[in-house]
């Protein structure tokens, strides 16, 4: 374990947790120009992008759920992921005495929370190699409340009349987005994860929190669908914190992998307008962090 | 915009409407998940003083301690469908006049927030710097061992906290009225 690395991962948390990402930033400020001056939607972008501002200034948390740490490392062959590993724990830690993370770690059985982020399986850190040289470490805080409106389907669904097509799969995300109304914290972003397994679907869909706002989707067909559903989502009318509105959800991304000619899951996931993610890029030690 | 102190008398509450914008003064407790199953199933006493026409805040903060002394560093409001199965007796036994948080409650909540006189909140869910600064004093702190900090009841004086009546004393709820809209939408989406 290093402890430049501990201290620039320390960084990487700090300024996700307190600073919105500006595409983000951007579209709650075009949202709220959509609505009528003085009314209850206008008025909730409005605090939101004064607390947005408060929060990047102040230094302080954006949101108190701080989420769920989810970090991927892409790395070349040979570097030590274990030491990595303990690394990010003690930044995650750090962080937290820092008071710029909740303790969100509790054991689900006893109720104790470990007070400092780490426990089994959190921080969520997934390692994936690559042929390039440098390192790259994403970052996302995923929040609670939006984390448990997120749903999953196993088409074909009758109840739902959705098959094994795109438009099985439109059905799922209405049916998903239309269930989770507020309390998500909208405007959200959905992600979604069709095909892979159970556990494989979820992820897909929550790696997509990842991808910019208004960035296209390398599959024309899937970009197409994408474009499509934010279009249909939006009709709702669920609007910021579900007090009825224009925007219902900032963006739609779509992604799909092979899936087992049995199943077919299509996971839909939520992110909460307080969208924390960054990155960070180490090459021969030295940190660069993304600006967007 | 209204201004009310806390404690608030039932008929100012029964004076608000769905919509109106509100700035609260004075003791909030915040609660969550572990502390309306407590509430429910111990009926504890120590809040007895609190909430007799007290207001409950959804929230699990992110605190700081100097010395002895605790402060808010961002504390929005939580989903409260969690705490559905529990509200409406907390607002009955404990004599409540308001719940804040985030996302609207359920049935149960609205038909308690009629019969007892009674509103919810809504506050910004996200605004956690922002509405930590309303927070003027961590009071009190309980039961923060066992059920460690988000889950603790924090006893807390706000100053200008801003809400909105999402569900009024009188039956109606925004939530409600979002949810049947929404509704017609989504089924004519699904015949396209």
């Amino acid at each position: 374990m290093s402890e430049k690395l501990v201290e620039q991962l320390y960084e990487l948390i700090r300024s996700a947790s307190t600073e919105l990402p500006p595409d983000i930033e951007q579209a709650l400020r075009e949202a709220g120009r959509q609505e009528p001056a003085g009314g209850m939607a206008a008025n909730t972008f409005g605090a939101i992008l004064d607390n947005v501002g408060m929060a990047r200034q102040a230094v302080t948390p954006i949101c108190q759920d701080t989420g769920y740490l989810i970090f991927y490392v892409y790395h070349p062959v040979g570097i030590d992921t274990l030491a990595f590993r303990r690394s990010i724990d003690a930044a995650a830690e750090k962080a937290t005495k820092a008071i710029l993370l909740r303790p969100n770690a509790v054991d689900p059985i006893t109720g104790k929370n470990t007070g400092t982020n780490v426990g089994t399986n959190a921080p969520y850190v997934t390692f994936k190699a690559w042929e390039r040289d440098e390192i790259r470490v994403k970052l996302m805080l995923k929040g609670g409340g939006s984390e448990n409106v997120g749903a999953q389907y196993k088409l074909p669904d009758t109840a739902l009349g959705a098959g094994r097509d795109l438009k099985g799969i439109r059905r799922c995300v209405l049916d998903a987005v239309y269930k989770a109304q507020g309390q998500g914290c909208a405007p959200g972003i959905i992600g979604v994860g069709v095909g892979g397994d159970r556990a494989t679907s979820y992820l897909l869909s929550k790696e997509q929190f990842f991808r910019h706002l208004g960035s296209a989707n390398e599959d024309p067909q899937l970009d197409a669908f994408e474009k499509e559903l934010h279009a249909d989502l939006n009709q709702l009318g669920i609007g910021p914190m579900g007090f009825g509105g224009k925007t219902t959800v900032l963006g739609v991304f779509v992604a799909k992998q092979h899936r087992h000619p049995a199943t077919f899951y299509v996971a839909v996931s939520y992110m909460c307008w307080a969208c924390r993610r960054k990155e960070m890029t180490l090459t021969n030690g030295e940190a660069a962090y993304d600006q967007a | 915009m209204t201004k009310l102190e806390i404690p608030i008398p039932e008929d100012k509450i029964r004076e608000l409407k769905v919509g109106d914008t509100v700035l609260l003064t004075g003791i909030v407790v915040t609660a969550r998940d572990a502390g309306h199953k407590l509430m429910v199933e111990e009926r504890p006493r120590f809040l007895d003083d609190r909430l007799r026409g007290g207001v409950i805040y959804h929230c699990g903060p992110v605190v700081k301690k100097d010395g002895e002394r605790w402060s808010f560093v961002a504390a929005g409001p939580t989903t409260s469908s969690r705490e559905e199965p529990y509200q409406a007796k907390v607002i009955e036994s404990y004599g409540v006049r308001g719940v804040i948080g985030k996302g609207g409650m359920g049935e149960a909540t609205q038909e308690a927030c009629r019969k007892f006189g009674a509103v919810y909140f809504h506050a910004v869910g996200g605004c956690g710097t922002a509405i930590a600064r309303a927070v003027r004093e961590v009071v009190a702190v309980h039961k923060l061992e066992e059920f460690g900090t988000p889950e603790a009841f924090w006893v807390i004086r706000v100053e200008d906290f801003p809400v909105i009546v999402t569900i009024d004393a009188h039956g109606n709820s925004v939530h409600e009225r979002v949810r049947e809209a929404s509704k017609k939408v989504y089924e004519e989406l699904l015949k396209k």
